[in-house]
């Protein structure tokens, strides 16, 4: 593996992008996060959060890696351009919860899930739905070296092969067995009111409520 | 640089309000919920408790949406409890309203009125008061701004896009600057963390999932950005649920099913799964739910307490339909048991509260 594959870039420093961050700088990735707006605003939050992180801005986290998380609050994606993020592979992390980001028409009667909006907005990304279904808490207690046991299940859909490949390997870095949940729209059992959100399942309990096989590394 | 003494950590008690239900299961009226919460505020003075604070919600099952009346009427039965709020949803509250009501209720119970503002993770104010959801951090920050300048600074003049200016205003009744301790609770968001920072007021942590010692780098943060804001350090504070028995098997026996049907509740709403006798035999021994006997709850609080460096540990205790009896075991455990053993275990082996970060 290059060094080039283990950049990561993270698109928000909330609670989320930067729990993110940590299970990243953790797992040897070298980690650049941004928020909104200057690099300034969240150096701080990124020095002691996800301390080995650069804060940076979100042209310059699309330079620095291949692979990026887009953890913005739900209602704010559409701000980004529709370009930003040509070619990447974006992780799609976040949730669309009425109650916490306001009535959104789009996302609340998108059939096919909310990363399915994600990728009509940004149509040259190769858009992955993935770490959006564990809460943050369970995301920072239950991370484990691979065989380790009790080890908690993260699943990933997409409709790009080699970009859900490579996010089922970024899942094991970080400390989770990793479950392929097949198309982009099947990203939808991840989510609020999925199957398989907030569980903490192992990878044969998360497959068999996804009704698949395990990826296994 | 100096130790926290123990005898200075606030130990409070919150409420949401919650209906309760009685010896027979019957669920209580909102009414007699409302007047049960009064009682309960007595009783937390009577048995030794800091300081008693009611949330805002705007739910079927929740009767706090008026917390200031019901602190009135607490403040109007008691001497000694500082009387406050848990929390206050600011962005969709009127800054200068809630001024008044909060200087009002410094003034009715000699100097005891506190407050924590908040988002809260519950959100019906928004539609009911006529605000959009999504507004959420522009609204939070100018009515804080305008805010603190109300209790800070008056005659205020001020500008903004989320109400009419003032010039030159002053709100009656006046108070002594500083003299209503005002935190910000926060759940998690690093932004929130620096604003409360900047602004220079205490700050609270929503604890109510996981381990607290998982917050020490938002302490860590806390502190950093009062440094960089040119602010003396300031307090610390958390906020878990907890209900208290004779034993940790009745306290868990009681609490679990109470627990498990707000959460299924809840999951339905939020879209996540209802939680498992395991999750909760974590939550209970290692996590954000201070359920057990006084000792086992004691033990667990004093070392957050030290673990996070904390100056305040409000529990909440109060969840629907919870019979009043346990309620005010609960009550009448931590004000009697709890507090007095946290105090003595930070006694036997002190923290250095200001070194450790």
């Amino acid at each position: 593996m290059s060094d080039r594959d283990l950049r990561l870039g993270i698109v928000g420093a909330g609670k989320i992008g930067t729990t993110i961050a940590r299970a990243a700088i953790a797992a040897g990735y070298d980690v650049a996060v941004s928020g909104s707006g200057p690099a300034a605003r969240i150096a701080l939050t990124v020095d002691v959060l996800a301390p080995g992180a650069r804060a940076t801005t979100t042209d310059a986290v699309v330079r620095h890696a291949d692979t990026i998380v887009l953890a913005v609050p739900t209602h704010r994606f559409r701000e980004l351009p529709h370009d930003q993020f040509d070619g990447k592979v974006l992780i799609d992390a976040m949730n669309y919860w009425e109650p916490i980001d306001g009535e959104d028409d789009e996302l609340a009667a998108a059939p096919h899930g909310s990363s399915v909006v994600v990728q009509a907005h940004f149509p040259a990304a190769r858009v992955v739905k993935s770490l959006n279904q564990l809460g943050y808490h369970d995301f920072e207690e239950r991370r484990r070296a691979p065989g380790a046991p009790h080890r908690v299940a993260i699943a990933a859909a997409s409709n790009d092969r080699q970009a859900l490949d490579e996010v089922l390997e970024l899942i094991d870095r970080l400390g989770f067995d990793a479950v392929d949940a097949g198309d982009l729209a099947a990203g939808i059992t991840l989510e609020p009111d999925g199957v398989a959100f907030g569980a903490a399942y192992s990878a044969d309990e998360l497959a068999s409520s996804l009704r698949l096989d395990p990826v296994r590394f | 640089m100096s130790n926290q003494d123990p005898t200075t950590i606030e130990f409070g008690l919150n409420s949401f309000g919650e209906l309760a239900t009685d010896a027979t299961g019957r669920q209580l009226s909102d009414a007699e919920t409302v007047r049960l919460i009064i009682d309960e505020g007595v009783l937390a003075e009577s048995v030794g408790i800091d300081s008693f604070s009611i949330g805002e919600h705007y739910r079927p099952e929740m009767m706090d949406s008026a917390n200031h009346v019901i602190l009135a009427a607490i403040a109007s039965r008691t001497e000694r409890i500082r009387l406050g709020t848990s929390v206050t949803v600011l962005s969709t509250q009127d800054p200068v309203r809630l001024y008044a009501e909060s200087a009002t209720l410094d003034a009715a119970s000699n100097g005891r009125a506190q407050l924590i503002l908040g988002r809260a993770s519950a959100t019906e104010s928004f539609p009911l008061f006529g605000y959009n959801l999504a507004d959420y951090e522009t609204l939070f920050e100018e009515k804080l701004d305008l805010f603190v300048r109300l209790l800070r600074e008056q005659p205020v003049t001020w500008s903004g896009t989320v109400r009419s200016p003032l010039t030159n205003q002053y709100v009656e009744p006046a108070i002594e600057p500083g003299s209503i301790p005002t935190w910000i609770g926060v759940g998690g968001s690093p932004q929130s963390v620096i604003r409360a920072a900047r602004y220079g007021l205490p700050l609270m942590l929503a604890i109510i999932g996981g381990q607290p010692s998982r917050f020490t780098p938002y302490v860590e943060l806390y502190h950093r950005a009062l440094e960089q804001f040119g602010h003396p350090r300031l307090p610390v504070g958390e906020h878990s649920l907890g209900l208290l028995a004779a034993t940790d098997e009745e306290a868990r026996a009681t609490h679990w099913p109470i627990w498990k049907h707000v959460m299924e509740t809840m999951g339905k709403e939020r879209g996540f799964l209802p939680p498992t006798p395991d999750r909760y035999d974590v939550e209970t021994r290692a996590g954000a739910l201070f359920v057990g006997s006084p000792e086992t709850v004691a033990a667990r609080i004093a070392e957050t307490i030290r673990t996070l460096s904390l100056s305040r540990f409000d529990l909440k205790y109060d969840l629907l339909q919870m019979p009043r009896e346990t309620r005010k075991a609960t009550i009448e455990l931590y004000g009697r048991e709890v507090i007095p053993r946290v105090r003595q275990l930070l006694a036997e082996e002190p923290i250095d509260v200001y070194d450790r970060v």
